[in-house]
Parts: structure tokens; sequence; C-alpha cells
């Protein structure tokens, strides 16, 4: 471990892990409710739509977070290619944790459909009510959603390789919280 | 998509070396990251134990229809847009909050539709004749209705849904369904028996003006206190008709229940009264098959005029579906399993449809020259 590596502001980190979590949810959330046609589906996607709208808040404000504060350097001896991998992920993931609650607002919104937050609160559309444009952005949301998965397990493994591996204060930089330490 | 932070090729730092072998660690991150994947492929439903899902239930109604027919629905096919409103007379309050039961007027895009997966089939068929309204209230809230000509459904479960539409395909060597499968069918659900007697016995209306619609489904309705009712509701017609000769649906013109619906609206508009009715300690509440006593209360609680009708390509009811789960605040689904399955299945009906780019003509018998909304 390297004691020098700095870490990301407290609000960067604590936000990372809120969304680690919500996004992981949702991607279990909408994989899972389309999955069947038994009363899970009626009861998860209910949580979908208000957890989606949520995620683009905090992506809202993390971006503020992420524009305010500077995040730690990565290593210097992190091979070049390694680094813009790493820089490429992070927009991936940017991109998509904005692009995927924009989709599935603006797909409900094409469909003519209401955008129910909570039984008698919803949102007004973002889109004209357009059948076509609904039937692509509905594809839109299935093929985005497992780019988002994939590149999530591209990053979860780049993660542990810097934490179990290389163990050069990368992986700490986000996920320790106390006092220095951790891997 | 991007290798992100790939495996460090170098050797790692020295403090790591000698502690839990490297290898052991890269086994260790491994096992974390297929263990995400093969998770979230077993909630997928890819691995694991076989599930319904709403594409089994729509290729088997598409397989039923004789194949795709891109762009139309996947169910109820064959149909036509309508319009009018609603004018609640105050008495559903007491039942539900839902601002559609105050005593003011509610818009409404419907649909009347003839069930099957085939748009150009003829309207002499012992089928569901339907009624889907979309009522759009004042506060903005959005009420979808699907509703058919007959007050119990063949089935109470989506597999069994699933069962029906596959027994009923047509075997492409003989163009008929395979009688055997029926009767293994017909032997382990005695409900859809049941119900195909039902069925025959039931009048088939000559006019879609005529009918009488069914929720069929059970639903809560919430009143302003937090009380949950169960109820089922019906829309009956103040117009008559006559009724279809089962034994002569040979002789019957291909449109005639769509071509009477545009020579009666063009007269003037139609009028059904809503009725609610309240389950009965008896009855059964999360079972489509099983009629209601009907003996306890029943409300009515407001008119339905439809005053026009126009094709599927000009109308509002071709681009929306018609979930029977988009409901109003003071309205909420039932245990009845069919309403959930429901909802998914026209979701993906929907987005097939839509996908598939929206389809170019009407109901076959629209002529183009028929002009929209005669009425009014
Ligand atoms: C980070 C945000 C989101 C993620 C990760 C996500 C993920 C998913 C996934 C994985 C599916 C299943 C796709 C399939 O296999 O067909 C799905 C479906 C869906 N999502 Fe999302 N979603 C998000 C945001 C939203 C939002 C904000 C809304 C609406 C306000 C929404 C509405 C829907 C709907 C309506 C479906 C399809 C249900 C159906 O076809 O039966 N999603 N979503
Ligand atoms: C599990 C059982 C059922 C399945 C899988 C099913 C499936 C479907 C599908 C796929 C559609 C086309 C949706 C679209 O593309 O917009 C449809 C339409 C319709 N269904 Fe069902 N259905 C079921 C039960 C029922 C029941 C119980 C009723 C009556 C109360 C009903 C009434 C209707 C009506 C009225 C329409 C036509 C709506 C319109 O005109 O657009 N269905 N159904």
């Amino acid at each position: 471990m390297s004691p020098t590596m700095p870490r990301f502001a407290l609000a960067a980190r604590v936000i990372h892990w809120i969304m680690a979590v919500m996004i992981l949810a949702m991607l279990f959330i909408g994989i899972g409710m389309v999955s069947t046609v038994g009363e899970l589906y009626s009861r998860l996607i209910a949580i979908h739509r208000p957890l989606g709208i949520a995620i683009l808040a905090f992506a809202i404000l993390r971006l503020v977070v992420r524009f305010t504060n500077k995040p730690p350097p990565l290593p210097a001896d992190l091979p070049m290619i390694q680094k813009l991998a790493a820089h490429g992920s992070h927009l991936a993931l940017y991109a998509l944790m904005i692009a995927m609650p924009l989709v599935g607002w603006g797909m409900l919104s094409a469909g003519g459909y209401p955008i129910v937050m909570a039984s008698g609160f919803h949102l007004p559309p973002i889109l004209p009510h357009d059948l076509f444009l609904y039937g692509l952005l509905r594809q839109a949301h299935t093929w985005l959603a497992l780019a988002l998965f994939a590149v999530f397990l591209a990053h979860l493994a780049a993660a542990l390789m810097h934490g179990l591996i290389r163990q050069d204060g990368v992986f700490s930089s986000m996920a320790s919280f106390g006092r220095r330490g951790g891997v | 998509m991007s290798e992100d932070q790939g495996p460090g090729t170098r050797p790692p730092p020295a403090s790591g070396a000698g502690r839990p072998s490297t290898l052991g660690r890269f086994a260790l991150i491994g096992v974390i990251v297929a263990g995400v994947a093969g998770a979230f492929a077993y909630t997928g439903g890819w691995i694991g134990p076989a599930r319904l899902k709403s594409k089994t239930i729509i290729n088997a109604l598409e397989a039923n229809a004789g194949g795709r027919h891109p762009g139309w629905r996947r169910a109820h096919a064959k149909g036509v847009c309508v319009t009018g409103y609603f004018d609640g007379n105050g008495a559903g309050r007491f039942l539900s909050s839902a601002q559609a039961f105050g005593k003011l007027r509610t818009p409404v895009v419907g649909r009347f539709a003839l069930a099957g997966g085939d748009p150009f089939a003829g309207d002499g068929r012992v089928v569901f004749h339907s009624m889907a309204l979309s009522l759009t209230q004042p506060d903005g809230e959005i009420w979808r209705i699907g509703m058919d000509h007959t007050p119990i459904f063949p089935v109470s479960t989506p597999q069994a849904f699933t069962q029906l539409q596959i027994a009923g395909t047509p075997d492409p060597k003989t163009g008929k369904p395979d009688p055997a499968k029926m009767k293994a069918l017909l032997a382990a659900h005695p409900e859809i028996a049941a119900y195909l007697k039902f069925m025959k016995a039931w009048p088939l209306p000559d006019s879609f003006a005529a009918g009488d619609y069914y929720s069929i489904n059970a639903f809560r309705f919430v009143d302003g206190q937090g009380q949950a009712r169960l109820v089922r509701w019906a829309m009956v017609p103040e117009q008559t008709g006559g009724v279809l000769d089962k034994d002569k649906l040979k002789t019957v013109p291909d449109n005639l229940l769509f071509d009477e619906l545009r020579t009666r609206l063009a007269k003037g508009p139609l009028h059904w009264r809503m009725v609610v009715t309240l389950a009965g300690p008896n009855d059964a509440v999360d079972d489509a098959t099983k009629q209601w006593s009907g003996a306890d209360q029943q409300v009515e609680v407001g008119t339905l005029t439809l005053n026009a009708t126009q094709p599927e390509e000009v109308g509002g009811c071709r681009d929306i579906t018609y979930d029977p789960t988009i409901l109003p605040k003071g309205i909420a689904i039932s245990d009845d399993p069919l309403l959930p399955a429901r909802s998914a299945a026209y979701s993906k009906s929907f987005a097939r449809r839509a996908a598939e780019g929206p389809h170019p003509g009407a109901q076959a018998s629209a002529p183009p020259s028929v002009p929209a909304g005669a009425a009014q």
C-alpha cells in the first residue's frame, strides 16, 4: 500500500457507495421484474421507477461533486493503456447512470404511460407521445442496461485487482472511510 | 466496452508478497466477479428453474394467430378507436377516492375490439367482444380499463392462459388445433371446460353498442379514509340490440360489428351505466373463472358516453396500451394473478408492435372515406 495516496473527497466516497448499491439493485430489479409475470412484476416495477429517478438525482449531484473536487491521480507507474481504460470506463459509467434513467423516463413518455412515482404522484412526460420512439427507447433501455452491467463487472474486477493484487492505494482511495488504512 | 484498469501485469509490490498466494487472490477475484454475473443471470431467469415470461405468453399468442402481424396488437388485434367521456355521479366517491367518481366529466379514449391476434379475421366468431377505456382525470391521473363481454374468464392463471393458447394453435399440417392437446388441457383444467360451456350459452351481441362489458378481474377500491374494498364492475348499455346466431356465424359479414358501430354513432351518442359490485363474503376475489353472487351491494357510479369513432391510425387508441394496472389513486390491483400477468404481457405486446412500426391501416373494414367522429 502507498500511504501517501490521497483519497477521494468524503462526499465523493459517500455518493459512490450509495449509488453503487442503488445501481446494482436497480439492474437486478429490472432484469428480475421482466423475467416474471407474477405479482413480483407489478411490485418491482413500482420500485423501479422512483428508484431510477433517485439515481438520476444522485448522478447529477455526483457530477457536481466530481467537478468541484479533483479526484486523486492514478498511480504514476500504472501503464498508460490501463489509465486510458480506467478513464474510459469511468466516463462510460457516468454516461450510463445518467442515460438509463433518462431513457426510462423518456420511453414511458413516448409510450403514453403515466410516469408514476407513488400513488397519486406523477412526473411530467419529457418526450412527445410517439409509438415508434417508444419502441426504439424500450430496446435501448434493455441494451444500455446490459452494457451498464458489463462495465460494472469490469469496474468491479479492476477495483479488486487494485485492492488485492497491485495494492497500490487505488482501492482504498474510494473504499476507506476511517483515519488512513485499508488496502 | 473497455477493459478498465485490467489486471496488473507487473509483480505485486513488496508489501503484498509472501501473504496469501497471488494465485489465490486472483482466484478470489474471479469467484467474486463470476458470482455477481451468475446471480444476475439467475435473477434474469436465464439459468435456474424455468419461469413463465411475458415473452413466452406473447410468442404463444403470435403462434395461435397463425404468426406475427407486425405492428398489430398480439391480442384483440381487430379494433377501432372511440372517444367520449365519463360522467361520475358522486356515488363512487364513497368507495374510491379516484377523481373520476366525483360529480364531474372525465374524457375517454376507448377502443372496441374482437379478441384474437388476427387483425383481418371476420366478425362472425365466438370470441370476446371488448371495450377498452383510457380515462384522463382532470387531476392528470390516468385510468386504463380493458373489459370483455362475459363476466368471467376461461382461466385463472397466466400458466393456464398460455397452455390454452398453445392447445388452440393450429397444427401447420392440418390447419386445425390438435384435438388431443385440447382434450388433455380440459381434463387438467375443468374451469376451462366449464367456461367453454358457459360461453356457448352466453349471448354473442350483434352490436358493440348493445354489449355489457365486465372488468372480470377484481380490483381494490380505496376510499378517502384509506379503507379498501374488493370490487368488480360492468358497463351496462342503455341501447339495445340483438344477438348473433352461433349456428350461422359463417353468414355474418366480415365487418358487421364495426360497420354497425359507425352507423349507430352517426345517429347519436351511446351510453353505458357503470355498475360496481362489491365482493360478498363468499365471492372469489382472486379467481377470474368464478362468477360473483351479485346479491351483494351494487352501486351505480356514473355514465359512459361514446360519441365518435375513428380508424386506429388517426384515433388515439392505437398508440397506447390498455394495461389494467395503470390506475389512479383510489384504485389498486387485487391479488388476482391475471392482473400482473396482463401488465407484463401487454407491455411486451406494446414494445414489439411499437418497434415494428405502427401498422399502416386501421381495422380491416374502415373505409378511408368515413369521416372520423361522424356523430357529435
Ligand atoms: C439506473 C437506472 C435504471 C436501470 C439500471 C434500469 C434497468 C432496467 C433493466 C435491467 C430493465 C429490464 C430490461 C429488459 O431486459 O427488458 C428495465 C426495464 C424497465 N425499466 Fe428501467 N432502469 C433504470 C431506470 C428506469 C427509470 C427511471 C424508469 C422509469 C421512470 C424505468 C422504467 C423501466 C420500465 C418501464 C421497464 C420495462 C418493463 C417491461 O417492459 O415490462 N427504468 N430497466
Ligand atoms: C393472463 C391473461 C391475459 C393475457 C396474457 C392477455 C393478453 C393481452 C394482450 C397481449 C393484449 C394486447 C395489448 C396491446 O398490445 O396493447 C390484450 C388486449 C386486451 N385484453 Fe387481454 N389478456 C389477458 C386477460 C384479459 C382479461 C381477463 C381481460 C378482460 C377483462 C382482457 C381484456 C383485454 C382487452 C379488452 C384488450 C384490448 C385492449 C385494446 O383494445 O387495446 N384480457 N390482452
